[in-house]
């Protein structure tokens, strides 16, 4: 499998302040790569910095083009779509008018219908609130509307930020269920920053674990589940 | 009884004119947190336009819709010019461009045109329509109608259209529509465009009753803050509505209050600012700021 996104020497700062120090990592096409680490570890920097929303120096590749310093507005129009740390609502708008937001940039107007009719399927809760705007839903429903929002795209690259964060267990299932299943169906790959390493290693291909603005350790999930500093630090057992 | 009803009818003429451009403060206001001191020049500005096209022997309506075009370009390329360098700047140093943009546009106006008061024809009939007993200026009526088209194009807009969705993400959420692929700076641009569009029709409509002159829009802009203030910042419809509202007020209390009388009319529109503020800041049908500190 080639790597969808590859990511090398990545550095960024906000102001003064050095947040990331030479971040090396990839997406494969197709497959789901987590990046884990405690909080103000580098993780949500890292995701800006892919969209194009931090100041970065580094070589960043999509499908093997540069995408190092391009705007976020048109590395959305390459298929990198962005499900941001609290979730991004348009909470004015109605649930179908964020779900039009959607697919603002897609590449192809053609299937829009079909999409609304798969998102809708995927989050049946969504097609019922449909007319109700968005800041009335719960949490949970933003949450599932952050996602299928960035699915309306049509995106080849998912990217959630903290999906698990503030939510209940079960909703939390539920969404990695889903994401789980966009991942196989319609071949998008997704890279996720967890705070909560047991849900993220059970659904990733390949994990990496990011501390103070560096990847210290990487390899498929499933290894990474048995590594006995990561249990003790991450997974509490 | 008669009267009453002619003074309501002509205070939602220049009420709609009020509320027109109390909207296109509040559209850019919703936009950009800023509101624009300079939208009645905006409108005069295009007002003269429109008279150097009729003057030049163009048909009204291929004059009005030109001016429109015009309107809306120039609105586009002031937010890109004037007002995309001061973005994220603190809000005085914003308020000052707006000032310094209005103390431009009137004496820009007054080099080219003069202040001297020039006439400005209306398109309606210059005789009154009957309804019963009552008489009304076809100009009122027309005036109501104009503006009562432009509200529902810019509804549906709005409401209807991908791009309108748009610049209402955009003005509620800049980082989220980034994420979906909209181009920001550029709804903010077009919003500013048809900003200065609803005020160019605003001032073809007074012109005809106040004459058209540099200042003309001076007294109008304090009567739209009225509106504006009254229906709420945030409010689109409401400030339209706060626009009718003080239309009709200000004809009803200049007629029967006699020490107003038209002399102090003006004086009801801050008076009026002045209580929504004290009892009702967010206005009738504005959201209170709300800010996560």
């Amino acid at each position: 499998m080639a790597a969808l996104l590859e990511v090398r020497g990545l550095h960024a700062q906000y102001g003064w302040t050095k947040v990331l120090h030479g971040v090396d990592f990839a997406v494969e096409e197709g497959g789901i790569t987590t990046i884990l680490g405690a909080n103000g570890a580098g993780k949500t920097t890292t995701l800006r910095a892919v969209c194009g929303m931090v100041r970065t120096s580094g070589e960043m590749r999509f499908d093997g083009q540069s995408i190092a310093g391009r705007a976020t507005e048109d590395l959305v129009r390459l298929g990198i779509a962005h499900v941001p740390e609290g979730r991004g609502t348009f909470v004015n708008l109605t649930v179908e008018e964020n779900l039009r937001l959607g697919a603002y940039a897609r590449a192809s107007r053609e299937g829009i219908a079909d999409d609304f009719a798969a998102v809708y399927g995927y989050f049946p809760v969504l097609a019922s609130r449909k007319t109700q705007l968005a800041g009335t839903l719960s949490g949970g429903e933003q949450q599932m509307l952050a996602v299928a929002r960035a699915l309306m795209l049509r995106p080849r690259l998912l990217l959630l930020d903290e999906p698990s964060l503030g939510l209940a267990p079960l909703v939390v299932r539920e969404i990695f269920r889903i994401v789980r299943t966009i991942n196989r169906e319609r071949r998008v790959s997704v890279l996720l920053v967890e705070q909560n390493a047991a849900i993220a290693l059970g659904l990733a291909d390949d994990a990496y674990l990011m501390e103070t603005g560096r990847m210290v350790q990487s390899g498929p999930a499933a290894q990474l589940r048995q590594n006995d500093a990561i249990r003790r630090a991450y997974l509490g057992y | 009884m008669e009267i009453l009803v002619q003074q309501i009818i002509s205070g939602l003429a220049t009420g709609g004119i009020y509320g027109s451009v109390a909207l296109a403060l509040v559209m850019i206001y919703q936009a950009t947190d800023v509101v624009n001191y300079a939208q009645g020049e905006m409108a005069m500005f295009s007002t003269y336009l429109a008279w150097t096209m009729i003057n030049a022997g163009l048909p009204y309506w291929v004059a009005f819709f030109g001016t429109l075009l015009v309107s809306f370009i120039g609105g586009v390329l002031i937010e890109r010019i004037v007002i995309r360098p001061v973005e994220g700047a603190p809000i005085l140093t914003i308020v000052i461009v707006c000032i310094g943009l209005l103390v431009i546009l009137n004496s820009v106006a007054g080099w080219i045109y003069s202040y001297i008061q020039k006439p400005f024809p209306s398109p309606f009939p210059p005789r009154p329509i009957m309804l019963g007993t009552v008489v009304f200026g076809a100009h009122d009526v027309g005036a109501i109608v104009v503006t009562l088209v432009v509200l529902a194009f810019l509804y549906a807009f709005f409401r209807f259209t991908t791009l309108g969705l748009a610049m209402r993400a955009a003005a509620q959420n800049p980082l989220s529509s980034r994420l979906c692929g909209i181009r920001v700076g550029w709804m903010l641009a077009i919003g500013w465009g048809l900003a200065a569009l609803v005020g160019a029709v605003a001032g073809m409509m007074v012109a005809p009753i106040v004459f058209l002159d540099p200042n003309m829009m001076s007294g109008i802009l304090i009567y739209a803050f009225a509106s504006a203030t009254l229906g709420g910042f945030t409010s689109p419809g409401g400030a339209v509505l706060g626009g009718l509202i003080v239309g009709v007020i200000e004809n009803i209390v200049g007629t029967y209050v006699h020490f107003i009388g038209t002399e102090l009319k003006l004086t009801v529109a801050l008076a009026l600012i002045l209580v929504v503020l004290v009892f009702k800041p967010s206005g009738l049908f504005g959201r209170a700021a709300v800010h996560r500190v």
